[in-house]
């Protein structure tokens, strides 16, 4: 039971228990995008500002597990007032982070976000993590379809 | 000769007193440890695991009287055909089907529920036309009736369910009218473990003339199924979920609607005679076995039906309600757990949800400890709609399992909680 700490760490039980930036649209938002994991049934709306390249302001609404609910908090906070290009760039580390394609140490580069590397031992919920980064990426790209994990 | 498959395991040691601890023996997959804990497997409603007389039968014959069926005048050609015919006779007297024609082989309950769609429903179903379901089908039985009606433009019903997770049969015979051509009900939900009044359901079906289709896939390892006493029209089923191999599965059909009905696939087996201005169907079932059939498949469905019989469908139910009288009552016992599908007729399936834990978290802190659950929709996406979840998580109960794993089960869920807390 002791290494599922790794898995649901406090700071992860934190933000799914409140998580940040919730359940309000964006203020002056531009784009949206919806995402949806049929394994589980997560399903995220990420609502963005985004000016000049600039988030402004970023929020999601929906319902998901406790991985991708912290994990839609996490990036909603660690991106907010960012660029779009590093908030790109931030969705490849933590990309990195959870499924070590690349073998690189990409701890530098996600400060707080790397709570979420317990994930990486569980492949099944690595989808549950992504979920909110994909719908992001989407939203920035003013993509209007529903991005899907599966 | 066949027999030699038969009798490989010698069932008579199955056939004492019922002894759960002496049946686990013969599941060898549920020796071992998850995370260095015992593997709980349950989940059981997904698939089942397979008992050594099932895994032995199958291997046995690929060693012993492996070939091709229905084609061959060579010995072992026609060992393989005489063990295929006795399997199918196995599963019609499994089923107490009147005639060995009607169990057709298909490989699963989806199959089975597509061919009668395509081939019952794209010859007698009509623009306009209604079929009644329920709201608590699995989506085999949803999705392959709505892509009948986005073709022929006939129209899909669906009864709706109490907050038990049950259908009210008042309500039911309601929405039975003259443009009704078709009902097709789940025998077991897999999702609540509702048992639905099936005979009832033929009943007042059969009082408007209109045909039934009863999804067997959950209640067939439970219950003793008899087709006759249901009269029911179609009744299908999947072997994977009867201790059986997967890619094996049975459509039962009444021999004169099978008749009546246009073949679904073309190619060998299925033919009397071929010549390139046309071609004569062979008779029922083979105008519904295109191609070489899951032959090993079949094998390991009778094997599974002897060691299913040998223990006694009467013992296995007893014993599987008293696992779920004992799991639900520990579940109602846990604060912030509650039980979705509480119908007063209820097989061995435990869905439930927790406060403030996603499913899909239950599952995953459930398998750290060993206890395999399912967390999902279970292909059953309107009953999570109706019970207002995303999801649930699902525990189901087999012949092997145990009320240690009861306990285990229970003792798991407390550890979830307390990981959330
Ligand atoms: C009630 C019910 N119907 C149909 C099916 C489909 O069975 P299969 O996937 O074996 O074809 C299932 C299996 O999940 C089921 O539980």
């Amino acid at each position: 039971m002791d290494d599922l700490r790794d898995l649901y760490e406090e700071v992860i039980l934190d933000h799914n228990r409140n998580p940040r930036n919730f359940n309000r649209k964006a203020e002056n938002g531009n784009c949206e995008a919806h995402g949806f994991n049929p394994l589980c049934g997560d399903e995220f709306t990420i609502h963005m500002a985004v000016e000049e390249g600039v988030i402004n302001d970023v929020s999601f609404t929906g319902v998901g597990c406790a991985i991708s609910t912290a994990s839609a908090s996490l990036m909603t906070a660690a991106v907010k007032g960012k660029t779009v290009a590093e908030a790109e760039a931030l969705f490849a580390s933590v990309h990195e982070l959870l499924t070590d394609e690349k073998g690189e140490d990409v701890t530098d580069k996600v400060g707080k976000l790397k709570v979420l590397a317990g994930v990486k031992e569980y492949p099944m919920r690595v989808k549950c993590a992504t979920l909110a980064w994909h719908t992001m990426h989407a939203a920035m790209e003013n993509k209007e379809s529903t991005i899907c994990t599966e | 000769m066949s027999d030699r498959t038969d009798n490989i395991h010698d069932l008579d040691e199955v056939r004492s007193a019922f002894n759960v601890e002496r049946i686990r023996r013969d599941f060898p997959i549920l020796h071992q440890e998850i995370y260095g804990q015992p593997l709980v497997y349950l989940d059981n409603a997904a698939t089942m695991q397979k008992p050594n007389a099932v895994i032995d039968a199958m291997s046995h014959f690929y060693a012993t009287d492996y070939a091709n069926v229905h084609r061959g005048v060579h010995a072992l050609s026609q060992r393989a055909d005489a063990a295929f015919q006795q399997a199918r006779k196995k599963v019609q007297t499994f089923i107490n089907a009147d005639d060995w024609r009607e169990i057709v082989f298909v490989r699963g309950a989806t199959e089975a529920i597509n061919l009668v769609v395509r081939s019952y429903g794209g010859h007698h179903i009509n623009a306009g036309d209604e079929i009644l379901i329920t709201e608590m089908e699995h989506h085999a039985n949803i999705v392959p009736w709505q892509m009948l009606c986005d073709e022929v433009g006939c129209v899909l019903r669906v009864c709706p369910i109490n907050d038990a997770g049950e259908i009210d049969l008042n309500t039911f015979e309601q929405m039975l009218n003259c443009k009704t051509k078709m009902v097709a009900v789940a025998h077991v939900s897999n999702a609540l473990g509702t048992i639905n009044p099936v005979r009832e359901i033929v009943e007042l079906a059969h009082a408007h003339n209109i045909p039934v289709l009863l999804d067997g896939a959950q209640a067939v390892p439970h219950t003793s199924v008899d087709v006759q006493a249901l009269d029911c029209d179609f009744y299908v089923f999947s072997g994977h979920k009867l201790y059986a191999p997967s890619g094996i599965g049975v459509l039962y059909g009444k021999a004169e609607l099978l008749e009546s009905m246009p073949p679904w696939q073309g190619g060998g087996d299925m033919i009397m005679r071929v010549t390139f201005e046309g071609t004569q169907f062979n008779r029922i079932p083979y105008k519904f076995e295109a191609g070489t059939p899951d032959i090993v498949g079949v094998i390991g469905l009778a094997a599974a039906i002897d060691y299913i019989e040998a223990i006694g469908l009467g013992p296995i139910a007893a014993h599987e309600e008293a696992l779920l009288q004992a799991a639900t009552d520990a579940l109602n016992d846990i604060e912030g757990v509650r039980i979705i599908g509480t119908a007063a007729n209820k097989s061995s399936v435990l869905s439930f949800v927790i406060d403030g834990v996603h499913p899909h978290d239950i599952g995953t802190i459930m398998d750290k400890q060993g206890i395999a659950i399912r967390a999902g929709h279970h292909c059953a996406m309107p009953v999570m709609q109706h019970f207002c979840v995303p999801a649930t998580a699902r525990a189901s109960f087999a012949v092997y399992n145990t009320m240690e794993e009861v306990a285990v089960l229970a003792s798991g869920i407390h550890n979830v909680i307390e990981v959330f807390a």
